[in-house]
Parts: structure tokens; sequence; C-alpha cells
């Protein structure tokens, strides 16, 4: 690493006692790079064994990387911290400006502790740190509080605004963070974190420059890089229609999960595809800060008043694949408008996790009809498949928590089953709940063994689409196969790339990329480095006491077909009986 | 020929021109960019496009104290690094804010109309124009 790169400052800030110091940690950087990897090292150091998720001891610390500011797609940033909807690792990317203003702030990483007696939020100006009063903005969902902290800070165009809504305000187990309006901390609950610390918002600005070893060869690795993802047919999907392109081909394929999961394809599909989204609301799209493939689809919709005439509403509502999935076929919703109207409160007033909230809400409308649970519980509310308006009021009261149920619903569907039963159908994986793919064994192990039990730990779903249609494997080879796929994915996210660009930056690029910031590491050093990242990202996750040949199996995904007609639950035991033993050896 | 912003509207906020301003000048990052990306009042709205518009009678180089800024044929100013003082009367002058401060320097950033950012637009934002002749007279 070059010896004036501001990468090796990690800013720590102390909400209890109001204070902030900066430490250089140059080793830690030249061992793990940045992002997951510091991330993780940074959470063994700070989050004490068995803390409280809610509790001020709980850190939260944000990590850039060594690219971030030098190379396109490196916009990531990687926050971390004791999931309180797993009580496990927590980890969420999101991108926006957040990875660039970190950087150009002169930070590599940001570590959050302690715990604020009234709402606060924190300001960050370059090695200026402010600790400002957000009483007046708690309460306020996403887009007031950020229109108030743009109006009240400067650095316009170089800041991120990351804020919580009601949400994360009343602790859900599954509120998430929001950057830039529509960018998310999405998944395991950093938003109940931030607010139970009173942490209503952190901006963030700079504008440094930063060293790099060559500059010659710096602007023609950089041509060579933009060009590919500008032009390259592997980022095409990602800006044309965006992820919501795959609605349509995993419902041909019959792996679609639709309402919780008793179908796998869905009649309602076309309704809310991508293609229905970009002929008839695609309103503008939008890219992270230095990220040219600009994947941000922002549906408009035009809703008139219904008790005045000539008024009309027009809100600008992002959309993706897994939100379409989760608030849409899983609740048996085939209108774009529908999705798109339960979709504005959930991103704009409440910020929550839309794929959380869609599996729970997918559990609850089949409990009901199960009888499992009664009018008594719902508060009168009718979860009805499709029934969008009834399901607006159900969120809404997960926010507000009237009764148990709801303070259930609001922990997860883990819990919420663990109470009131169908836990056969309650799907969720390590606590998390599911991604949009029934594609087969890959997708599912992928997210049983996958260290934050995401869809994107290791794109299962892929090699189901891609290689268990033609061959069957053996469970060892696909668990080995999975975390190969994860190990690497390591270095991305240490590296903080998107995934998206995954098929772009390969382990050679990568190491030019890396040579052009001062770090000469060769492919083999690579995969070296994401095996140990991997490493103690799972150690952390048994000191706090996940095994993984003990992890639940919701019965539903045996129960409906996948396209993948050999999956069955014997394969998947003796897939875990191996990850068990081979995961940390 | 100048920079000229053709269509704000299509402009996805990527800010590649900001880096590849910064990178002409030989540094990552973002401090020696002379050209600026934000959104209107929140990223639904879309993004604004801040660069120099090649004044003929430029107000910054008409405040300039010692001279450092100086009317360029064809329109902008040209900049002597050396001969400015850090005062910051250009940047006051400028009101559509086209006059950028290193903060490293304490020295204005002004686009030269170059024309290397746009280059770096992925969507045909940017572009450089030659200048009508009656536009010249004015």
């Amino acid at each position: 690493m070059l010896n004036n790169d501001p990468l090796e400052n990690i800013l720590y800030i102390d909400l209890s006692k109001r204070m902030f110091k900066v430490e250089k940690r140059r080793d830690l950087f030249e061992k793990y790079m940045g992002g997951a990897g510091i991330a993780a090292r940074l959470l063994h150091e700070e989050c004490p064994e068995g803390c409280d998720p809610l509790g001020p001891d709980n850190p939260i610390i944000f990590a850039v990387g060594p690219l971030t500011a030098l190379f396109p797609l490196a916009s990531k940033t990687v926050a971390m911290f004791k999931s309180p909807l797993t009580g496990n690792l927590g980890e969420s990317h999101c991108g926006g400006r957040s990875a660039v203003a970190i950087r150009m702030a002169g930070y590599g990483a940001i570590v959050i502790k302690g715990a604020s007696n009234m709402p606060v939020y924190i300001s960050i100006d370059g090695n200026q740190v402010y600790f400002r009063d957000a009483s007046s903005l708690w309460g306020m969902g996403n887009f007031s509080s950020g229109r108030i902290i743009r109006e009240n800070e400067t650095g316009a165009g170089l800041r991120t605004i990351m804020r919580i809504g009601k949400a994360g305000e009343r602790l859900v187990s599954y509120a998430s963070v929001t950057s830039e309006t529509f960018r998310h901390f999405g998944r395991l609950g950093l938003g109940a974190v931030f607010g139970s610390k009173k942490l209503k918002a952190i901006v963030v600005s700079g504008k440094s420059s930063l060293p790099v070893s060559d500059k010659k060869i710096y602007r023609k690795i950089y041509d060579e890089v933009y060009k590919t993802a500008v032009n390259s047919p592997v980022m095409k999907k990602y800006h044309d229609l965006g992820t919501a392109e795959n609605i349509m081909p995993l419902n041909d394929f019959g792996g679609l999960p639709t309402r919780n999961l008793k179908e796998a394809r869905f009649e309602g599909a076309s309704g809310i595809s991508g293609e229905t989204f970009a002929q008839q609301y695609l309103g503008r799209r939008l890219a992270c800060s230095h990220c040219p493939v600009g994947c941000i689809h922002i549906a408009a919709l035009r809703e008139p008043y219904e008790d005045e005439s000539y008024f009309y509403k027009t809100s600008m509502i992002s959309y993706d694949y897994e939100p379409i999935y989760a608030l849409g076929t899983m609740l048996g919703i085939s209108s774009a408008a529908d999705f798109l109207k339960l979709m504005d409160r959930v991103e704009e007033s409440w910020g929550m996790d839309a794929m959380s909230l869609g599996v729970i809400l997918a559990w609850a409308t089949e409990a009901r009809e199960r009888g499992l649970i009664s009018e008594k519980e719902t508060g009168g509310v009718e979860l009805e498949w499709g029934n969008v308006g009834e399901y607006i009021r159900a969120a809404g009261n997960i926010v507000s928590q009237p009764n148990d149920f709801y303070r259930a619903l609001a922990r997860g569907v883990e819990y919420a089953a663990s109470i009131y039963g169908g836990e056969n159908f309650a799907l969720s994986f390590g606590g998390n709940e599911m991604p949009g793919y029934h594609t087969g064994p890959g997708a599912h192990l992928g997210v049983l063994i996958g260290a934050r039990h995401s869809h994107l730990d290791s794109g299962g779903y892929s090699i189901d689409q891609k290689t268990l249609v033609n061959r069957k494997m053996r469970p060892e080879e696909l668990v080995d196969t999975l975390l190969d796929e994860e190990r690497w994915r390591q270095v991305l996210s240490s590296l903080v790339v998107c995934f998206f660009a995954r098929g772009i930056y390969s382990p050679e690029l990568v190491t030019r990329l890396l040579g052009v910031a001062g770090f000469e590491l060769s492919t083999d050093d690579l995969q070296r480095i994401g095996r140990e990242i991997h490493s103690e990202k799972y150690r952390f996750k048994i000191r706090e006491g996940f095994a993984v040949d003990s992890v639940r199996i919701p019965e539903r995904i045996f129960e409906t077909p996948s396209p993948i007609d050999w999956m069955n639950e014997s394969y998947i035991k003796d897939a875990l009986k191996y990850a068990q033993k081979t995961i940390l050896g | 020929m100048r920079l000229a912003v053709l269509d704000t509207e299509k402009c996805i906020g990527c800010q590649s021109c900001m880096f590849a301003c910064s990178r002409r000048q030989g540094d990552a990052g973002l401090s020696q960019s002379c050209i600026g990306v934000r959104s209107i009042g929140g990223m639904e709205r879309g993004f604004t496009v801040i660069v120099c518009k090649a004044c003929y009678d430029p107000p910054c180089a008409r405040v300039c104290p010692t001279q450092a800024l100086t009317p360029r044929k064809g329109g902008g100013v040209r900049i002597d690094p050396d001969a400015c003082i850090g005062c910051g009367y250009c940047r006051d002058a400028c009101i559509i804010g086209a006059v950028f401060w290193n903060d490293e320097t304490n020295k204005p950033m002004i686009c030269v109309h170059c024309g290397w950012c746009a280059d770096f637009c992925p969507h045909g934002v940017l572009g450089l124009q030659k200048r009508e002749a009656e536009d010249a007279e004015q």
C-alpha cells in the first residue's frame, strides 16, 4: 500500500461520550485490503462475545477499499455489526455515494460504538466530526429526513446521507439504512442497530486526492476497465432492464417463489416483469458514484387524489428483482402499480428490508389460511394473497407494533413461527428470510452455509441454472464449489467491488489494479486472503453459537418441486454435514 | 471549442466526468476536478452538471486582484496558479458555481474545455461544441 494513502485511517466514534479519534492501522489494511476483510477483523476486536445486538456494546463498522475512488465499480460500503435478526454475524453492503464519500473524507473505515441518550445524527466532513441534535428528525421518513439534512449540511454532490426510517427507530429486527434515497444496507437489521443507538443518520463528505503508483499506467488500466464496464455484454442486463429482468426467466424456469413458495411459478408474473416496469413506469435511471453502468431503476407512479379532481401525486420508487419477488410474487401481487404502492411505503416511510418483510407477510398469510392465527392476532387486517391495501396496513402494524403478534413479526419469521407454529413454511435460513430463488440445491445450500445467509454469498442460484440442470453434483462437490465462490467474493467485497462487476473483475485484472494502489499481490495471494477472511467471519459465527449442521431447514423447499428434481432432504443434510467438517478445514 | 452540457436528463449521476477531470491532472480522487454533478434536491429529481460555460467577459477574471485569471480566446479563462493568492473572489463572482476549489492547494479549479471528461460520459450528456459565429461576437 502506498505511503501517503489515507486508507489506513480508521475513524472511531463513541456515541456515549460524544468523542472521536483517528487511528492509523496500516498493518490491518496490508493484510486484509479493506471492506469485508477489515470489517470482519474489526468486528472481532470491537464486538464483545455474546453482546446484545441492540445494546451499546454492539459496534457499527463501515469499511471501503483501496480501489475506491481509483477505479470504476469499487463503490460499495461494507457494514458489519451483530445482527438483531439472527443474533449473529451481520453484514450488509450498500452503494450510492457512501463508499466514495468515506474514502474522500480520508478514511478506510469508520467504527461507531456506544449509544446516545437522545436522537442525534453525525456529520463527518473530512477530519471534522460533529454530533447534531436529531430530535426534530425522529419519526420522519427517509425522504424528509434526507431533505432536511441536505439543506443543513455542506458537500452537495460529494456526500452520502445514511439514515433510518420509523422501522429502525422502532427496532424492527430487519430495519434497513437508506443512503441517497434509493440505496440500502438492506439486510440483517443495521437500521435497528442505528435505532438502538438513537442514531438517526450519518452524513459523510470529502474531496481529496489519492496517490497512485504510476500515473501513466493508472490512466491506461483505467481506460481498459471503463471501456469494459460500458461495453461488456456481461454488464448489459444491469443497465437495460436492470435486475428486474430476472422475473420472466426465473418464472419460465420454475424457480420463482410464489405465495410463500406454495408454488414456484406465478401466473401474474408478466404484470410485474422487468419489461412491464420499463415500458410503463421507468422514470429515471441512476448510478452509484464512480459506476458508469447505472443499474438503479426508478419508477414514476402517478396516482390521482380520490377526494379532489385534477390533483395527482407522482412518486419516484426504486425497483429491483428481489423486492419484486418478496413484495410481489410471494404475496400474489400481480399489478406493478400495487407493488409500487407497497414498495413506496417500505422504502420511503418505514425503511425496512423488503425481502424479509415480504417473506414474513407471506408466512402470516399462510398461517391465517391454516388457522394458526385469527383476526384477534391480525387486529382485523385481512391478510389475503394480492390484497395490497391490507398488506400496507399489516406492514404499518409491524412498525407500530400494537400487539404481541405484530411484535413477533417485527422480530422475523423464525421467531414468529417459534411462537405461532408453521415452522415448516417459515422461509428463513440461518435466521435470515429467503431470497427469490427456488432454483435448486445450489440456491438453498448457498444461503444455508453462506456466512451472511445471503444469495450473494456464493450465487448458488446461478450454479443451479447453469450447471445442475445439465449434470448432478455430489453434495461434497456442490459445497466445495459454493465455498470456492464465497471465498473469492471475500476478495471482491474487501475491495468493495460491486458483485454485478464480478464478470469483469477477474483475479488477473484485480492484481494489476491493486498494483496501481501499491499492493503487490499475486492471484495466489488473493485466494489465500479470500480464505482467511471467510474463516475470520466463520470464527465469529461459531463464537456466537452458529453450527452449520444444526441450521433449521424449512420443509417447504422439499414440498414444492424445484427445477432440479433430484434435490431432497437427505442430499441437503449430507451437504451440511460435509460443510461442517470442511468450512474451517 | 467549449465543453457543453447537452442533456442533463440523461445524466445518471455516476460522476465519471469528475473522476476523469481529476485523473487528467494526475491523481485519483476528486480534489482536482473542475466539473461537478449533484442532485437537484434529491436523486428522485435528477441531476445538474456544473461546469464553466466559457463566458466571453468572464466575471471570475474581472474580480481577480492578481491577474491570475485571464480571459481565454473563445471564452472562459486561463489560470496562472503561481500568481493566484487564493483569495476566493473568483468563486464568489461565478454565480453558477463553476469555480471549484482545491482545498489541498487553496486555489481555484476551472475547466479549460479540453473535453477529456466527455470521453468518459456513458450517455453523451457532455460534448465539445464549436461556437456559432454570432455567439462569438457577443
